[in-house]
């Protein structure tokens, strides 16, 4: 049976500049998953962890967070906050018995860039590899 | 303040395992300071409490919310507004709000979300340490203002012991021998000649080993 992820992507405005630039179809153009739906932040420090939960509650396969690169954030320490509530996220995720992998954190130089789009398909490949999410409900 | 830390999630999971409405009940106190049972805290636990009863496949539901304080009787009454709507009391309060929920409301079925750990301060971002052991009779005054109760490992009183190397303590590198540093204090506030009076074998009933303790002022009593 084939099977389509809902994977929730969480960027800043700075990794995620090719999506205003190009638009959704510019962007499945360059390879962007379809699966994936992006959701931007003026940081990824702003992110809360329930945020990033509620997306698994609301049927998320997987998520993922883009943000600057650790020692380069536009807001010094926001990716790095944001790396932290993600691995925190992993680890209960690990404690309920679910892939701490359904969850990930990437950091990305800003602007037009293939590991933009690189690390869409990696998600892609990587919840489509684990199949639908544990947690039950949700959209699916 | 009172230092804690959330439980892991399969552990609070099995302790609800039989419930289908949880209320999930944050502390406004030490807790929601130490950034283990407020607002914020009870948010994320209720969405993980969720997804662990997704998981199972079982049905639930949360109600979300933060007392005052779970250590006043007064806040503790506020809890009976979702009397009827709740199968248990997850508390992220320290253990002093759950055995607060436990004696005031004999049939609720309550359960700690947090693990209570120590006295202590906010060393830095994150991170907290023990200062205080509540042992109620204190020697601060004899010290420095530096606790060997609390923070030398043994809980000496006279000196310290044969680990202390460097300034520091044999169980850790990264703990500092509290008594190399009640000297240190005490030499430079030019108080050092206390440290040669010998202290007593102490009497550890004030510190709960005589049983649970109780304080009462009879000036404050009604």
């Amino acid at each position: 049976m084939s099977f389509t992820p809902n994977i929730q992507a969480f960027c800043c405005h700075y990794t995620s500049q090719q999506t205003l630039a190009e638009g959704p179809k510019g962007l499945q153009a360059d390879g962007f998953p379809k699966s994936i739906t992006i959701h931007r932040l003026v940081c990824t420090g702003k992110l809360e962890v329930s945020t990033l939960l509620k997306a698994f509650e609301d049927g998320a396969d997987g998520v993922y967070v883009a943000g600057c690169p650790l020692d380069k954030c536009h807001n010094l320490m926001g990716s790095q906050r944001a790396a932290k509530r993600v691995a925190a996220i992993k680890k209960a995720l690990a404690e309920l018995g679910v892939e701490p992998e359904r969850i990930e954190m990437y950091h990305l130089e800003r602007g037009f860039h293939p590991a933009f789009v690189k690390a869409a398909q990696e998600m892609n490949e990587r919840i489509t590899t684990l199949g639908p999410s544990p947690f039950q409900g949700g959209t699916k | 303040m009172i230092i804690a830390e959330r439980k892991p999630i399969n552990e609070i999971m099995e302790m609800v395992k039989d419930a289908k409405r949880i209320l999930v009940l944050g502390c406004r106190g030490c807790v929601t300071i130490c950034s283990a049972g407020g607002e914020r805290e009870v948010e994320i636990l209720a969405s993980l409490i969720r997804l662990g009863k997704q998981k199972a496949g079982q049905e639930v539901s949360t109600i979300e919310a933060t007392l005052v304080r779970q250590c006043d009787k007064e806040y503790i009454d506020s809890i009976d507004q979702w009397d009827g709507q709740y199968d248990a009391i997850v508390s992220m309060a320290c253990g002093v709000g759950v055995n607060f929920i436990a004696n005031l409301r004999p049939m609720a079925k309550v359960y700690p979300g947090v693990n209570t750990s120590s006295f202590g301060g906010s060393a830095e971002q994150g991170v907290w340490s023990e200062q205080c052991a509540g042992c109620g009779d204190c020697v601060l005054h004899l010290t420095g203002g530096l606790c060997p109760v609390a923070r030398c490992a043994k809980s000496l009183m006279n000196g310290p012991c044969g680990g202390s190397v460097g300034g520091r303590c044999e169980i850790h590198k990264d703990v500092p021998c509290i008594w190399q540093s009640i000297h240190d204090k005490l030499v430079r506030i030019d108080n050092a000649e206390g440290l040669a009076a010998i202290a007593p074998i102490r009497d550890w009933s004030t510190s709960g080993h005589g049983g649970p303790r109780k304080t009462v002022r009879n000036d404050l009593t009604v």
